[in-house]
C-alpha cells in the first residue's frame, strides 16, 4: 500500500519535557487510522506535529516522498494537502457558514468564487448543513459548528483529513451527529487520521488503531487486535478503564 | 500720553466696570441675551471652527487607525528562529516600540510645538498649520491605536488563527481574511473613544494658531469680553459633536453584529433578499 504520510523517528519537546519520543508510523491512502490513549499521552501533539502547528523537535515527516521538515519546504504549501478539524471547531467568526468554506479555496487555492461556492455547497450537503449557508457561527450549536468545520476542511479537497478530538467539546446529544458524518466520510475512501476518545466509534470505523502511552506508540493493529486481543499490559489497562 | 488717550483709557475702564456691574445686576437674563447675541452674530465662525476641528479629528483618527493597524500586524508576526528576517523584524519592532512609548508618553501640546517649530527650524519650512495639525493628531493617535489593535488581535482566539494556518494561509492572509475583520469590530468602541478624545484634544492645537473651534472661541470671547457666554456656547457645540459620533458608532456596531438568531433557509430558492428579510424578523 502507498503511504501518504510516513513519520520516522519523530520527537517533540516542550522545554525539557519530552512529549513525543521516536514515533514511527504511516498512514496509507484511503486508510482510516485512529489514535487512542489517555489524556497527556501525546496524541493531540502528534496530530498537530503532522500539519506542523507544532514544530517537531526531531525526525522526519515524509509526504509524497519528500521530507517536509527540510528547510526548503514551504509550510503553507504543504498544509494545503491536509484538512484539519479541531476540538474547539475554530470557525471564522467573521464569516458565515458558506464563507468559512469558501475563503480558503479562494485565497489559498485561487479558485474562482463561483467554483468555490459550488464545491462548498457540495460538502455542506455531505455534512447536512446546506440549509444554514448564511448563518453566522455564533448562531449555530456545537454539533452544527463542528459539521461546518468538517465541510470547511473537505472543501479544500485535501489528501488527508486530520481530526483532533472532534467530539470532545460537544454536548452528549450532539456527539452522534458528528460521528455519523465521520462514519459516512470513512465509507467514501477518504484518508483519515483521527484522535478520539470514542472507543466504540474507533472500533467501528478504523482500519487501524494506534494506542499511545507516555509519548510513545505502545501498540498498533486492527481494531480486533487492539480491542479484543491487546498484546500489551498497558493497552489492556487503558481499555479496562475506558470500556465499561 | 496725551489728554485724550488718558480719557479714553479711563473711559474704557469705566465701561468695563459698568459691564461687570450690569452682569451682576442683570444676572441670568443678561447672560442669556449675550449667549443668543453671540450665537446669532458668530455662528458662521463657530461653524467653520467646528468644521476644522472635525476635519482634523476625523482625518487624524482614520490615519492614526491605519498606523495602528499596520503596527499591530507587524508586531504580531511570529518571530523567525534565525536568519536575516529575524534581525530585520527585531529592529522594526524596536523602532515601533520607541515610537509608541514616546508619543504616548509626551503631551500632544508639546508634540505640536516641537513638530511645528522644529520643522520650521530644521528645514526652514513653515508647515500649513492644518496639515501640521493632522500630522500631529495622526501620529499621536497611531501610537495609542497600535496598543489598542495589539489588544484586539490578542483577543481573537488563537484557534481561529490556527485554523487559518491549517488551511494553508500565511500570516498576512490570515490577518486580512480572518483576524483583522474581527479586530476592527472589537476595537470599534475604543476607536470611537479615541475619536472623541481627538475632537476635544484638537483644542490644544490652538498653540500653533490653527483656527479650530477653541481658537475661534477665544477670539470671539476676547472681542466681546464675554468669556463665560462664548465658552458656554462652545461647550454645547463640543458635546453635540462628540455625542453624535457616539450615536453613529453605536449604530455601526449594531449593524456589524447582525441578528442573534438565524432563521433556517429550508427553501433553497430563497434569494439573498428573502433570507435577509427573514433574519431581520420581518
Amino acid at each position: 500500500m502507498e503511504a501518504v504520510i510516513d513519520i520516522q523517528g519523530l520527537s517533540k519537546s516542550f522545554g525539557s519535557h519530552e512529549v513525543l519520543k521516536d514515533i514511527n508510523f504511516s498512514v496509507n491512502k484511503g486508510e482510516v487510522v485512529t489514535i487512542i490513549g489517555s489524556s497527556g499521552s501525546g496524541k493531540s501533539t502528534l496530530l498537530r506535529c503532522v500539519n506542523l502547528l507544532e514544530k517537531p523537535s526531531g525526525g522526519k515527516i515524509i509526504f509524497n516522498g519528500e521530507n517536509i521538515l527540510d528547510d526548503k519546504h514551504d509550510v503553507h504549501q504543504y498544509r494545503k494537502n491536509l484538512g484539519m478539524v479541531f476540538q474547539q471547531f475554530n470557525l471564522f467568526n467573521n464569516h458565515n457558514v458558506i464563507g468559512n468554506c469558501v475563503v480558503g479555496q479562494v485565497k489559498v487555492l485561487k479558485r474562482s468564487k463561483e467554483d468555490a461556492e459550488k464545491i462548498a455547497m457540495k460538502y455542506l450537503k455531505v455534512v447536512g448543513m446546506d440549509a444554514y449557508v448564511n448563518a453566522k457561527p455564533r448562531q449555530l450549536s456545537g454539533g452544527q459548528k463542528q459539521r461546518v468545520a468538517i465541510a470547511r476542511a473537505l472543501s479544500m479537497e485535501p489528501d488527508v483529513m486530520l481530526f483532533d478530538e472532534p467530539t470532545s467539546a460537544l454536548d452528549p446529544e450532539m456527539v452522534g451527529e458528528v460521528l455519523k458524518v465521520m462514519k459516512e466520510l470513512a465509507g467514501t475512501g477518504l484518508t483519515m487520521l483521527i484522535v478520539t476518545h470514542e472507543m466504540e466509534f474507533a472500533r467501528e470505523v478504523s482500519d487501524r488503531v494506534v494506542f499511545m502511552d507516555k509519548g510513545v506508540i505502545a501498540e498498533e493493529g486492527t481494531p480486533e487486535q487492539i480491542f479484543n486481543q491487546p498484546a500489551q499490559e498497558r493497552t489492556k489497562e487503558f481499555l479496562k478503564r475506558t470500556l465499561k | 500720553m496725551g489728554y485724550a488717550d488718558a480719557a479714553t483709557s479711563s473711559g474704557d475702564a469705566f465701561i468695563d466696570r459698568a459691564r461687570r456691574l450690569a452682569f451682576l445686576q442683570g444676572g441670568a437674563t443678561m447672560t442669556l441675551e449675550w449667549i443668543f447675541r453671540i450665537v446669532e452674530q458668530y455662528w458662521p465662525m463657530f461653524l467653520r471652527g467646528a468644521g476644522i476641528t472635525l476635519l482634523i479629528a476625523l482625518i487624524g483618527t482614520v490615519l492614526g487607525g491605519m498606523i495602528g493597524l499596520l503596527a499591530g500586524v507587524v508586531r504580531t508576526i511570529p518571530c523567525p528562529e534565525r536568519g536575516v528576517k529575524r534581525y530585520l523584524l527585531k529592529t522594526i519592532n524596536f523602532i515601533l516600540s520607541v515610537y509608541i512609548e514616546f508619543f504616548r508618553g509626551t503631551p500632544m501640546i508639546v508634540q505640536a510645538m516641537v513638530i511645528f517649530y522644529g520643522a520650521a527650524l530644521a528645514f526652514g519650512y513653515h508647515m500649513n498649520p492644518i496639515i501640521a495639525g493632522v500630522v500631529i493628531v495622526s501620529i499621536n493617535t497611531g501610537a495609542y491605536m497600535a496598543e489598542i489593535v495589539r489588544g484586539g488581535i490578542i483577543s481573537v482566539d488563537k484557534g481561529q488563527y490556527e485554523a487559518a494556518q491549517a488551511i494553508g494561509m500565511n500570516h498576512i492572509k490570515t490577518m486580512i481574511n480572518v483576524v483583522m475583520p474581527q479586530v476592527i469590530r472589537n476595537i470599534l468602541p475604543a476607536t470611537g473613544n479615541q475619536f472623541i478624545i481627538n475632537i476635544k484634544d484638537t483644542a490644544v492645537l490652538s498653540v500653533i494658531s490653527i483656527s479650530e473651534l477653541f481658537f475661534v472661541t477665544k477670539t470671539i470671547a476676547g472681542n466681546n469680553y464675554r468669556y463665560f457666554e462664548a465658552f458656554f456656547v462652545v461647550c454645547i457645540l463640543y458635546f453635540i459633536m462628540t455625542y453624535t459620533i457616539t450615536l453613529i458608532l453605536r449604530y455601526i456596531e449594531r449593524r456589524m453584529d447582525g441578528p442573534d438568531n438565524y432563521v433556517m433557509t429550508a427553501n433553497q430558492i430563497d434569494t439573498a433578499e428573502d433570507i435577509k428579510r427573514k433574519n431581520q424578523g420581518m
